[in-house]
């Protein structure tokens, strides 16, 4: 049955994980996650459902164990923040290359190094253009509430498995670290062995019953082999972008300017939005809630319709380089975005389009005009 | 009588040993590992168990056991194949787990994952081949290098002061209380390799009966790396390695032996 709760963004997570089946939780402590292990270790899951939950001795051995228990079919994942993501990259690499189904939670925090233990959007870099050594791509979901850390951890499965790919959950400390209602789904049953078998038989190592036997490994030392499993790889991340790419677009009939933000950034925007709509200003919003496949297109399109975008981020720059790419320099895009913690307000972000966008784009065209006379 | 009637399966003696693949190995001739493969091979043969089995393979000379062993496996990361063994064993309790690493991996890159696992006595098979050197990259030092040892990384000899003492990660496991059974083996002459079969045996039925971890460490040469004929190797380990890594059983049934 759902249940309408009043929950921790993290806990909500560990919660909607119990409930969507998952197999084995694996985790280190770090700030601002920890809410996650501890929800999951007070639940005493393996008597709700069979769950493993084991604290490990690292970020190192948690993604690894992720990677075994993922190579044996079951649902497993792991989750950490920043810091501790850095260290599982080398394991998201090889469960990217071994072509396993897994899911990685980061609850970003400021950095660069030990950073801060305030909310950040710095990793953006790190989730989407790779992180770990090679090709390979993570499908990269940004919730924006505590409902989509609940909701996003079984779609995030889904994505997973339909693929054989490690997807991310990409959170931030504000997200998780907030209270919201949350409407929980009712308790799915985990696979039993035999339904796993049945679905994941063909590569899976569970034994080889039956069969001839599976091997799960990322290594080709030919060269052709490798770059077969490469282009394997590029053809599902082409298969996500044209299957599985989501966004929002939040009053972007009429606008004139655009913001584009995910995750906590898309929830201050939207005030953001109101307070511009109140002033007469034609400002929408364009939220990418998966930021791996990014919706190319339809900024592409919007950027006929709008005379500038503002990109905002809590960062110092990160997402504004792929509005760029996706606008192809059709309009001014800016970036805005505060670091170390600190949150930007509505009214922050509303005077920063009105500074960096809605000014300036009037001076780029004038000084268009003035060239064009020269 | 032809040749024909003289060999058939009913008069065979030994053969090759069946859970062994046809892939041809891809060790140096006179290595070890291949000893060591068949041994594991044959006991999980033996008791009747290839179908419930899987295997965890490392970063090293051995990352390509599964071309070799005609079981499940998977390949782990650097040094990380006891967690992902750990994963595997919690969620498949009813299969026995075990992994095979080198020196290098097990007790450099891997000594956090190699000691947690002993320490939360993982119901598993550790087999650790020791064969003081890097092979895979062309010998370099490993932190089991002997003193005085010449790699490509230590030129001059390893020098204790500043590279420190070759590390006994069998005897430091051992202490562990969730590790239940630890040993120590050869593989260069039938009768090592007798009583190493053995050892694997009783690590495999351990796991059967549930009793946590056990570590096998199988010292071997590294022909290739030493850069010395096998023989010359075998007779160099004898005189070399077992000193410092002496063989024998180190814990048995939980008990440390004096």
């Amino acid at each position: 049955m759902s249940e309408l709760k009043l929950m921790k963004g993290n806990e909500a997570l560990a919660e909607a994980a119990i409930r969507a089946g998952v197999d084995g939780y694996f985790g280190y402590p770090i700030t601002p996650q920890t809410e996650i292990i501890e929800y999951l270790m007070a639940e005493r899951p393996e008597l709700r459902t069979g769950m493993v939950v084991l604290q490990a001795e690292s970020e190192i051995a948690a993604i690894n164990m992720v990677y075994g228990a993922a190579s044996t079919g079951k649902k497993a994942m792991t989750s950490s923040s920043s810091p501790g993501i850095s260290l599982k990259l080398e394991g998201i690499s090889y469960l990217a290359g071994a072509e396993l189904p897994a899911v990685i939670v980061n609850v970003v925090r400021g950095g660069p190094g030990l950073g801060t233990i305030q909310p950040s959007q710095a990793d953006y870099f790190q989730s989407v253009k790779g992180g770990g050594h090679g090709d390979y791509k993570l499908y990269v979901l940004a919730p924006a509430s505590v409902q989509e850390m609940a909701d996003f951890v079984e779609d995030a499965f889904d994505i997973a498995f339909k693929y054989r790919a490690p997807a991310l959950i990409l959170s931030d400390g504000l997200i998780g670290q907030m209270m919201e209602k949350v409407v929980l789904k009712p308790q799915k049953p985990r696979m039993t062995n035999e339904e796993l078998i049945e679905k994941s038989g063909d590569w899976a190592v569970t034994g080889k019953k039956g069969r001839e036997r599976n091997i799960i490994t990322s290594l080709d030392l030919q060269s052709e082999k490798m770059e077969a499993r490469v282009r394997r790889l590029m053809k599902k991340y082409e298969q996500m972008e044209k299957e599985d790419l989501r966004f929002e677009k939040i009053n972007c009939d009429d606008a004139e300017y655009l913001i584009v933000a995910y995750g906590s950034s898309a929830r201050i925007s939207q005030k953001a939005v109101e307070l511009g709509r109140a002033k007469g200003i034609k400002v929408g919003l364009l939220r990418p809630i998966t930021l791996f496949p990014y919706p190319k297109k339809a900024l592409f399109d919007l950027a006929d319709q709008v005379k500038g975008i503002l990109s905002v981020e809590l960062n110092a720059g990160q997402m504004v380089e792929d509005v760029r790419l996706s606008v192809e320099f059709k309009v001014p895009v800016e970036h805005f975005g505060r670091t170390g913690g600190i949150i930007h307000t509505p009214e922050e972000i509303l005077e920063a389009l009105e500074q960096k966008i809605i000014k300036n784009g009037s001076i780029r065209h004038h000084k268009t005009r003035e060239s064009s006379i020269l | 009588m032809e040749v024909s009637d003289i060999i058939r399966p009913e008069n065979q003696v030994f053969c090759k040993t069946k859970l062994m693949t046809d892939n041809a190995l891809s060790y140096c001739p006179g290595c070890g590992h291949g000893t060591a493969h068949n041994l594991t091979m044959e006991v999980i043969d033996e008791m009747g168990i290839s179908e419930d089995v899987i295997g965890v393979a490392p970063v090293g000379c051995s990352v390509l056991a599964y071309d070799f062993m005609n079981i499940d496996m998977t390949q782990a990361a650097h040094g990380r194949a006891p967690a992902v063994a750990t994963a595997i064993s919690r969620l498949w309790p009813e299969k026995y787990v075990f992994t095979y690493q080198g020196d290098g991996d097990l007790a450099a890159i891997g000594t956090a994952e190699t000691i947690h696992a002993c320490n939360r006595g993982e119901n598993i098979v550790i087999i650790f081949v020791n064969n003081g050197i890097y092979g895979m990259t062309g010998g370099q030092m490993a932190p089991t290098t002997l003193a005085g040892m010449k790699s490509s990384t230590s030129p001059y000899g390893r020098d204790i002061e500043t590279m420190g003492s070759p590390l006994k990660m069998t005897e430091l496991i051992a202490n562990l209380p969730g590790v239940y059974y630890v040993t120590r083996h050869a593989v260069h002459t039938h009768k090592h390799a007798r009583k190493a079969k053995k050892a694997i045996q009783k690590a495999f039925e351990n796991t059967r009966l549930g009793k946590g971890l056990s570590f096998i460490e199988i010292v071997s040469n590294c022909n290739s790396g030493w850069k010395m004929a096998p023989n010359e190797s075998n007779i160099w380990m004898e005189e070399n390695m077992f000193p410092y890594f002496p063989l024998g059983d180190i814990k048995v049934d939980g008990i440390l032996k004096k």
